[in-house]
């Protein structure tokens, strides 16, 4: 059967603080993301045989091409691309990297997110114009609100969701507050987090809407940061330290335009997280996801992104996602506990770097090395990099695992 | 049989501003106060998109528009035409001959008589569209009487509801309300003067002309009726001419307010509405002149009832003054970013003019999957098909909200925005931007209809971006 599993392992990562960072460039958090993860693996720059740059908004302040990522590092004369899947970016640098190892085309492999979207002077993420938006000038001819459409088009989900599984309003906010609550709870634990304020259900509830239903909180921060990975072929990763961690599996999957054109889709899930998790599961040989996945950060863009993920990986059943999350399920001390690192909501969203993020705080835990948030022996941990949105979106499931599971 | 109208629609928009609340807020500024309400374009509504939305009522048999005309004193396009742009969001083929009939509050039945030639003269039908949405200075009385709405006709040899059996008309330049091409606001000249001179001339002149000119008399009218900005005077004007008080058609302009130069057609379609089959009616309109249009009403008009009725019954208030202001971008509103719109992209505005003027889309040959925007290959996944599409007109067809948002961070001069994905009931699904509706109407289920309206202004280019949004049924 066609796969990576166990062909690639991470030998060092690193992740700067995200956040606002005024006084930090995109090249001092590149610096920064790529000199803890060449300590952490014990190599030299020289060793990286190819790169991987990841960033969505390459006009405010990265530049085209991957020459940002050479020029930073000064990466001797290799071959560095750039890559771009919406906020799913990250995971799809990561992807490349291990690909060039799986296939042999060489050993040493980095992946480097990065976004500086706070440099733009104003909140939210950028606006959108023919340049940056998805559609281009055909988009602002007939989409509604085609500058800023993230939240209305989340929070049509949550509309659909309440709906089809009879949750009132007041009872739907409540079940995303108490996602939210969970994240922020998480993401006070964690130094390197953009929002480190913990909250309470109440304060969720009557915080501003954005997107009716969609409030404040249940949006994660916007933040500039970068983080990386260096990746090498599984038969050699012991040679760079005794702990690596092992790639079981990458899937990303885009939308064949039928969940954005054709009555078919339901808006209660998300159709590419659904097929990406299929197909990770298989790649990995997972069988019941429940019970075998120990953690996992996946993408909480929004509380009810967070949500319907749940279901979309078969984690929680269709329609009970909201009851595992009123019993605990996913708190850092649940079954499987989910972004223990606080997620996008609370360890925040720099687009390029928040697949390899996630990936970060895996690596971490299955090392053991999460500090305060340490999860107690994990084996498997998934992430889940969602760019797009749930009409019109491309997901990523990579899923990580110690040796030998 | 001779020429007539075959079909008519006719566009008030929704909101209504109570002239109370024009005094409430303005009133320190100005001793002027006359009861009733006045009609008010939403924000994203000109008269391009009121033309339209009359006309889409009444785009039955289409085929047959060989003529379509346009007229309004507030064109928004200054150089552009307008005309085109209805034809293309009607659907109809560019072999249309197409014009703007412009200036002057008489432009409505100008287009109209001009239709009428043209099917005269061997079109097989026409279309003639009228709006208006004239402004009056902040505190002004015309502020107060001047309303905002549309009307439609379509012009044909068969199936005639009302024949044109005579028309008379005067032309002049009589100074009464004027404004010059840079300015937004009308100006009138004393109001006594236009009264006397005016109204109580021109219009009694072209009357007196068209019943002399076929040897009629006012009796024989079931219904007459004019644009006047004086109630008294419009009475006044019917009664030295003979007609008796049922003869006088009701006003609009309590209601309503004075529409410009669609205001005869307004009031012909409402005449139209519960006139009787045999009844003539005589509707004449008032502008650099006056014109009389004698109709006779024919079998089959029966059928087009209620078009007018069920205008008023969408009506909603708009809640104050400040809110009319902003809509016509009389007081400048904090909206973050609102002017900084990038500039559009001509080239593909051009090719993609069905879609995005015509709300065309494509229909697959072999799934029977409507689309929207319009797909070579066929968007259900059971399906794909590779280039076996028809085209498929969205504009026309029923639709429910799927689901929706309100979203107090979309920029809009009428904030918050609503928007959701649209079921169109014989298939196919868009996200559009919900307009006319209440946020507490909203909701899952709701019946929708499409409506053209403004998206966006770009000034560097010097254009309006006119898209569709979805409106609730009515």
């Amino acid at each position: 059967m066609p796969g990576i599993k166990d062909k690639v392992a991470i030998i060092g990562m690193g992740c700067t603080k995200f956040g606002e960072l005024w006084d930090k460039s995109a090249e001092a958090l590149m610096v920064e993301a790529f000199i803890e993860a060449i300590e952490d693996a014990g190599i030299e720059p020289r060793d990286i045989q190819a790169a991987w740059q990841a960033n969505q908004f390459t006009e405010i302040n990265i530049g085209h091409a991957a020459l940002p990522l050479a020029n930073a590092l000064k990466l001797p004369f290799i071959p560095v691309s750039r890559v771009e899947n919406l906020c799913a970016s990250g995971t799809e640098a990561f992807r490349a990297a291990c690909y060039a190892v799986a296939s042999g085309a060489c050993d040493i492999a980095l992946a480097l997110g990065v976004e500086k979207i706070k440099d733009m002077g104003r909140s939210g993420l950028p606006r959108a114009n023919e340049d940056i938006m998805a559609w281009g000038a055909m988009g602002k001819a007939i989409y509604p609100n085609w500058i800023n459409p993230n939240p209305g088009m989340f929070a049509m989900m949550a509309m659909k969701y309440f709906e089809r599984y009879g949750l009132s309003i007041d009872k739907g906010k409540e079940i995303l507050a108490k996602i939210s609550v969970k994240s922020h709870k998480n993401g006070a634990l964690n130094p390197k987090a953009h929002l480190r304020k913990q909250v309470s259900v109440e304060e969720c509830l009557k915080s501003p809407i954005i997107a009716f239903p969609l409030g404040l909180y249940d949006c994660c921060g916007v933040s500039d940061g970068a983080a990386c990975a260096i990746v090498t072929r599984a038969d050699k990763a012991k040679d760079f330290r005794k702990d690596p961690v092992y790639v079981k599996a990458i899937q990303i999957v885009a939308d064949s335009g039928a969940s954005l054109l054709y009555q078919g889709y339901d808006y209660t899930h998300v159709e590419t997280t659904y097929r990406a998790a299929i197909a990770a599961y298989k790649e990995a040989d997972i069988t019941n996801p429940r019970a075998q996945i120990n953690l996992m950060e996946v993408h909480d863009c929004f509380s009810i992104t967070e949500l319907v993920t749940y279901e979309d990986l078969m984690i929680s059943e269709r329609g009970k996602g909201w009851i595992d999350v009123e019993e605990g399920f996913f708190e850092l001390d649940g079954k499987i506990p989910c972004q223990p690192d606080g997620g996008l909501k609370c360890f925040g969203h720099p687009i390029g770097a928040s697949g390899l993020r996630m990936i970060y705080e895996i690596y971490k835990q299955l090392q053991g090395k999460a500090g305060p948030r340490q999860i107690k022996d994990p084996k498997l941990g998934l992430t889940h990099n969602l760019g797009g949105q749930p009409p019109r979106s491309v997901a990523a499931v990579t899923i990580l695992g110690v040796e030998g599971v | 049989m001779g020429v007539g109208i075959t079909s008519y629609g006719v566009y008030i928009p929704r909101y209504r501003l109570e002239r109370k609340k024009i005094q409430e807020a303005i009133g320190w500024a100005s001793p002027y106060f006359i009861p009733g309400e006045k009609a008010v374009a939403n924000y994203d509504e000109d008269s391009v998109t009121m033309a339209h939305a009359a006309s889409l009522l009444c785009t039955e048999g289409k085929k047959e528009v060989e003529v379509l005309y346009f007229a309004s004193t507030t064109n928004p396009l200054g150089e552009g035409e307008a005309a085109s742009i209805i034809m293309t969001a009607l659907g109809l083929e560019p072999s249309v001959r197409t014009a703007d009939f412009s200036n002057s509050l008489k432009a409505g039945t100008s287009a109209l008589l001009s239709a009428f030639d043209a099917v005269k003269a061997g079109a097989k039908g026409a279309l003639v569209c009228a709006a208006d949405m004239r402004l009056g200075k902040p505190g002004s009385l015309l502020e107060m009487l001047f309303g905002d709405g549309g009307a439609a006709f379509r012009i044909g040899q068969e199936g005639v509801v009302a024949e044109l059996k005579g028309h008379f008309s005067l032309s002049c330049d009589f100074p009464d309300y004027r404004r010059l091409w840079d300015d937004q606001f009308v100006k009138a000249a004393e109001e006594r003067f236009i009264r006397e001179e005016g109204y109580g001339k021109l219009i009694v002149q072209a009357i007196e002309g068209i019943l002399k000119k076929y040897g009629l008399k006012a009796k024989d009218f079931a219904k007459v009726g004019y644009p006047c900005l004086n109630l008294g005077e419009y009475y006044r004007i019917a009664k030295q001419l003979g007609f008796e008080s049922e003869q006088i058609q009701e006003p609009l302009l309590t209601q309503i307010g004075e529409t410009g130069c669609a205001s005869p057609l307004m009031i012909l379609a409402w005449m139209l509405e519960n006139a009787k089959v045999g009844e003539n009616v005589l509707i004449v309109s008032y502008g650099n002149g006056s014109e009389a249009l004698w109709f006779e009403v024919k079998e089959g008009i029966e059928s087009h009832r209620g078009k007018v009725k069920r205008m008023f019954e969408r009506s909603r208030p708009l809640l104050n003054y400040n809110k009319y202001l902003a809509f016509r971008k009389l007081l400048p509103i904090e909206l973050e970013l609102l002017g900084d719109i990038p500039s559009s992209q001509p080239p593909l505005l051009w090719r993609e003019r069905k879609a995005i003027l015509g709300l065309w889309g494509s229909k697959c040959k072999r799934c029977g999957t409507p689309q929207y925007p319009p797909q070579r290959i066929c968007v259900n996944p059971e399906c794909n098909a590779i280039d076996e599409m028809e085209e498929y007109w969205f504009a026309n067809r029923p639709a429910r909200l799927f689901t929706f948002t309100v979203d107090n961070s979309a920029e809009t001069l009428n904030p918050p925005m609503i928007y959701g994905f649209v079921d169109f009931e014989e298939g196919g699904r868009f996200v559009f931007e919900i307009t006319d509706c209440e946020v507490e109407e909203v909701r899952i289920g709701m019946p929708l209809r499409m409506s053209l309206r403004r998206k966006y202004e770009d000034r560097q280019r010097g254009f309006v971006g006119y898209f569709w949004k979805a409106i609730p049924a009515f």
